[in-house]
């Protein structure tokens, strides 16, 4: 094997830090998942750049060989799009967890839907704050008891991808993270995907919300193929059981990118416009 | 499911992955003596790399002896696929076949689930995690055989299956040897911790 | 004539004020523009009620023979196209005996809060005359009459008119009567406002906004990538950076909110691109979380803010320096920022362009405090010099052996890899981390990477550019940013009254630069704080950071009225009759 196919195996893009998430979290599985959709992408570790925010699954950058930016709560696809928008010959991929993304990042989440930005976002939802030890995100149970919700919040659902489609993600898919290999194809696919690509991939909190082993049991693969139609999509999603895994929408919106000059002109040919 | 398997459900992770992926079973893309000697060294490969991880789990959580046991699955995977190797005469491991290899669950039959995981667990539960493995891959080689469409490849598959029957064996005899888990071995006194 | 005197005059102020839609800060910007072409040095300020469109609104200028930094004291004329609601700008408006009011009598008597000034009122029919020209426009009778009132020729007048119609050719005779008819009007008004001619050698000059130079300085700099969040008043320095920055290369993105705006900043610069963001203080109250992710992980950025009256809503369209203190205190933990204030409109644009070089150079944010007077205020000013100075990061070549990110380093800087070098990628991190970037709670990493943070802003040298100190004597005046201009024409003025006072217009705020100052002030033994905010936050920073000599007199007060020379004036003299102890 040669040097450059070495360097290509999904083991390549792990780092020598070891996670510090409990033994038994879904994001171990996503962690691999992520090193095998890069093998399969075959973009170089320093030419990939993973962007979070903060919590359990925000973690995640430090773990892999790639470059790697972990700013605060909640603004990852903020970091990324800047990032991206500069840089646009990187490949980058936000990640972060329910209540980075959609609580505390909620507007920066539907406003990179709408720009659709070539990035891809990867929310590990385990329905729960699990750095902070186990309050209700947007996506918990309105009847989930905790310290900071004895009585439950009483709050309807969070629902992340058809807010997704609704805001213009360009690429929505459901994964599980017990299936590192499925979650690795639909990374691979998200990333290749043009314009922004949303991935919620269910990733069970062994420590606070033990009874999502049991999601193993629950996922399926989603029983239609992903469709164009977003209107189809969003009806789909809406009723299902939310425990369908693949991908479920593959748009065609054009990529934004942001007005850049053909010519280019030293600073010094604006001083023109000043002078009397 | 044995009686074996059942208590280890109620001790660690509880229960056992159903297939999602709704690939077909490896059996299609096993053609040749080659694709099933590729599949068996992935499978070991990825066995091997799994309990890697998980040893690292385990030590950066502080549960030093799981840790070493997972170590010590991780290089016998890896002597088992290096034996492949050596068996087929290969120089370096073979290609995986075009879109990778295709399981019949998440991933390789002898691959080890990460929510099996419990910071806490003792060795006997990691048997159980690696008897559950040598399970699934003895059965995934069985199948092989008997959905195999050339004698060759039936012949071989079922000498790969019974290789997996002994090495359940072996883990089987190792459990007798490793105490039983003390019934409060998931009793932790302290809450968990903020962190960030 | 009453008692104004008939010598030609350095200086004079004029108002120009309407209701919208009448155009007089057209008019404004085509008299700025006449003075402009003529020669002269000049200044105008948009001053405007609340209303969007409509409402009441006021050019106020000041047109000069050297360069100039503020509004004088008084106003020698206010030309109002009509009088709605104008009373509200009386504060900003001054008069005295030696003022005129200029009316149209068709829009009602002048108001009495300017009458009672003793100003002397002209009657001047706008509405009426312009009716006799068809096609013209009050606004233009009235900048007719000011340009004549200040002595500024025709032909420059008409010049400009006839640029700013290339369109609309066909109503250029008609706003050249207006305006001939506006100068006929003014002929019997003599030369009692007649500005002395502007200097015969001149040097390139500029016709520039606070915010256009802040931008163009950023962009001489090295900012190649902006994210924008529309906020009064650092609004117009996006809009001039939306169109500008393409042409060289750069991108800029409308973000969803501030804070956006300032994680994208600090994303592609962490790519590699220096990064600008502007706001105000609202604005870089929400992005202070992100400005210690900044200091943090070691990537530089510029802020600009654009002062305005606060707290919170505050007078959005105002000037007031009153974020000096969340500039230099409002991070959580310690950390250490870059904080520099631009003392002039031309400023603008080399303290902009100094900060983004200091921002690479040093890898850390860097806050620039510019104001609503700066940023929107128009003014004829000499082409500021290029400094030269750009933003240059200290970068870590591929394949560096066991790289670290967070080495340190003697000065506290560490080489940064850039994404797509091979070998070197790492992750930035805002959890305090090992030199590795690997996140750590231990107490040694803690301490030497806040000191290592410490350590590369207060070693820096920074030279001459940290304060502008001029002149001699035992008083100083200590002040920053658009204080500046009313200061060094009050010390001009206390020069003339025999008495010496220095000036210190301090452009490095952050870090704070106690030797320097100390040195600036060698033999002063009375201080004069001066700043434009109600609880003396400059004076706070002043006295917690330098030994200040014991008589230090605090002169203050919030926006939007501005700090006018005659104040600071004063309170030299004052200070002068202390003996010192």
């Amino acid at each position: 094997m040669n040097d450059m196919a070495v360097a290509l195996q999904p083991a390549a893009y792990k780092s020598d830090y070891k996670p510090i998430w409990c033994p038994g979290c879904g994001d171990y599985s996503v962690l691999s998942a992520f090193t095998k959709a890069f093998s399969m992408v075959g973009r170089k570790p320093e030419e990939i750049v993973v962007v979070s925010g903060i919590g359990c699954s925000s973690r995640l950058p430090a773990y892999l060989s790639s470059y790697g930016f972990h700013g605060v709560h909640g603004r990852a696809l903020a970091a990324a799009t800047g990032l991206k928008l500069a840089r646009p010959d990187l490949t980058v991929v936000a990640s972060g967890g329910d209540g980075d993304g959609y609580s505390i990042g909620g507007n920066h989440f539907l406003h990179a839907c709408r720009r659709n930005v070539d990035l891809t976002y990867v929310v590990m939802d385990n329905h729960v704050y699990g750095m902070t030890k186990g309050q209700p995100s947007p996506t918990t149970e309105p009847d989930w008891q905790s310290k900071l919700s004895p009585t439950g919040t009483g709050l309807r659902v969070f629902h992340p991808l058809v807010v997704a489609l609704a805001a213009g993600a360009n690429f929505v898919a459901r994964a599980f993270s017990g299936d590192p290999n499925g979650v690795a194809d639909i990374l691979a696919e998200a990333i290749r995907h043009p314009g922004f690509s949303f991935v919620e991939i269910l990733s069970p909190c062994v420590t606070f919300r033990p009874e999502q082993r049991n999601w193993k049991q629950a996922v399926h693969p989603a029983p239609v193929g992903a469709t164009d139609d977003p209107a189809k999509a969003a009806r789909r999603i809406l009723s299902d059981d939310g425990f369908n895994v693949g991908i479920l929408y593959r748009g065609n919106r054009p990529v934004y990118r942001p007005p850049v000059g053909k010519a280019k002109k030293q600073p010094a040919d604006l001083e023109k416009e000043f002078e009397v | 499911m044995n009686a074996t398997k059942q208590a280890a459900r109620k001790r660690v992770a509880t229960k056992r992955p159903v297939p999602v992926r709704g690939a077909k079973p490896a059996a299609a893309a096993v053609r040749s003596m080659n694709d099933l000697m590729a599949y068996a060294y992935a499978l070991e490969v990825e066995a091997a790399e799994r309990y890697g991880e998980f040893a690292d789990v385990m030590e950066e959580h502080n549960n030093r002896a799981v840790g070493e046991l997972f170590r010590k699955l991780a290089r016998i995977e890896h002597k088992h696929a290096e034996q492949i190797l050596e068996e087929m005469g290969w120089t370096a491991p073979p290609p995986p076949p075009d879109g990778g290899y295709r399981w019949q669950g998440m991933e390789g039959p002898e691959t080890a689930d990460f929510t099996e995981l419990h910071y806490l667990m003792q060795p006997y539960h990691a048997l159980e995690i690696a008897l559950h493995n040598e399970k699934r891959a003895f059965e995934f080689f069985s199948g092989l055989a008997r959905r195999a469409t050339t004698e060759k490849v039936k012949r071989a598959a079922k000498e790969m299956a019974a290789e997996e029957a002994e090495h359940v064996r072996l883990i089987e005899d190792w459990m007798k040897k490793v105490p039983l888990p003390e019934p409060q071995w998931d009793v932790d006194l302290d809450p968990p911790r903020y962190v960030d | 004539m009453t008692t104004t005197t008939s010598t030609p005059r350095t200086s004079v102020c004029i108002a120009l004020c309407g209701s919208g839609g009448a155009g007089v800060m057209t008019a404004g910007n085509l008299l700025l523009e006449a003075a402009a072409q003529a020669g002269w040095y000049g200044l105008m300020v948009r001053s405007s009620g609340p209303q969007i469109r409509g409402g009441e609104a006021a050019a106020l200028m000041r047109i000069a023979t050297h360069p100039i930094d503020c509004m004088d004291d008084r106003f020698d004329a206010i030309v109002a196209v009509d009088w709605q609601n104008i009373h509200r700008f009386a504060d900003e408006v001054p008069l005295d005996r030696s003022s005129l009011i200029v009316g149209d009598p068709e829009q009602g008597a002048p108001p009495e809060v300017f009458v009672k000034s003793g100003a002397r009122a002209v009657e001047l029919p706008m509405k009426k005359i312009a009716k006799g020209i068809p096609g013209s426009w009050p606004n233009m009778i009235a900048l007719g009459f000011a340009s004549q009132l200040l002595g500024i020729p025709a032909d420059k007048v008409k010049a400009v008119v006839a640029r700013s119609l290339k369109k609309g050719a066909e109503q250029l005779p008609a706003s050249v009567a207006a305006i001939e008819a506006g100068r006929a009007a003014a002929a019997g008004e003599g030369a009692a406002f007649t500005l002395a001619a502007p200097p015969a050698a001149r040097a390139k000059r500029w016709l520039i906004t606070g915010n256009q130079a802040a931008g163009f300085g950023a962009i001489r700099g090295g900012v190649r990538f902006v994210a924008a969040y529309p906020i009064t008043p650092a609004t117009e320095l996006l809009e001039y950076m939306a169109p500008a920055l393409p042409q060289v290369g750069g991108v800029l993105v409308q973000a969803e909110d501030e804070l956006a705006s300032v994680n994208m900043i600090v994303g592609a610069s962490y790519g590699g691109v220096p990064a600008l963001t502007a706001t105000a203080g609202p604005g870089l109250a929400l992005m202070t979380e992100a400005l210690g992710l900044a200091v943090a992980a070691e990537v530089p950025i510029v802020v600009v803010d654009v002062m305005r009256g606060g707290p919170s809503t505050g007078i959005p369209a105002k000037s007031e320096q009153s974020d000096v203190s969340i500039a230099l205190w409002g991070l959580h933990g310690d950390a250490p920022r870059l904080v520099i204030a631009p003392n002039s409109i031309a400023d603008c644009l080399t303290a902009t362009q100094w900060a983004v070089h200091l921002a690479e150079a040093l890898q850390a944010p860097a806050i620039v405090l510019s104001d609503q007077f700066f940023g929107q205020a128009r003014a004829v000013t000499d082409r500021p010099a290029d400094s030269g100075l750009v933003g240059e990061r200290l970068t870590a070549p591929a394949g560096s052996e066991g790289y670290k990110r967070y080495a340190v380093t003697d000065s506290g800087v560490s080489p940064m890899a850039i994404p797509g070098t091979p070998g070197l990628a790492y992750t930035a991190d805002g959890l305090e981390h090992s030199e590795r970037g690997i996140p750590s709670s231990g107490a040694a990493d803690h301490r030497v990477q806040l000191a290592k943070r410490e350590r590369k802003l207060v070693a820096h040298d920074y030279g001459a550019q940290w304060a502008d100190v001029e002149g001699e004597g035992g008083i100083a005046v200590v002040t920053f940013g658009s204080c500046t201009g009313a200061a060094r024409e009050a010390i001009a003025r206390a020069r003339a009254d025999g008495v010496n006072a220095r000036l210190v217009s301090m452009r490095l705020l952050a870090p704070a630069r106690p030797k320097l100052l100390a040195a600036a002030l060698d033999g002063v033994d009375r201080v004069l704080v001066v700043e434009q905010n109600h609880g003396g936050q400059f004076l706070r920073y002043l006295r917690a950071e330098f030994e200040l000599p014991r008589t230090v007199r605090s002169f203050r007060h919030p926006g939007p009225l501005p700090i006018r020379p005659e104040e600071v004036h004063r309170q030299i003299l004052a200070l002068e009759e202390e003996s010192p102890r």
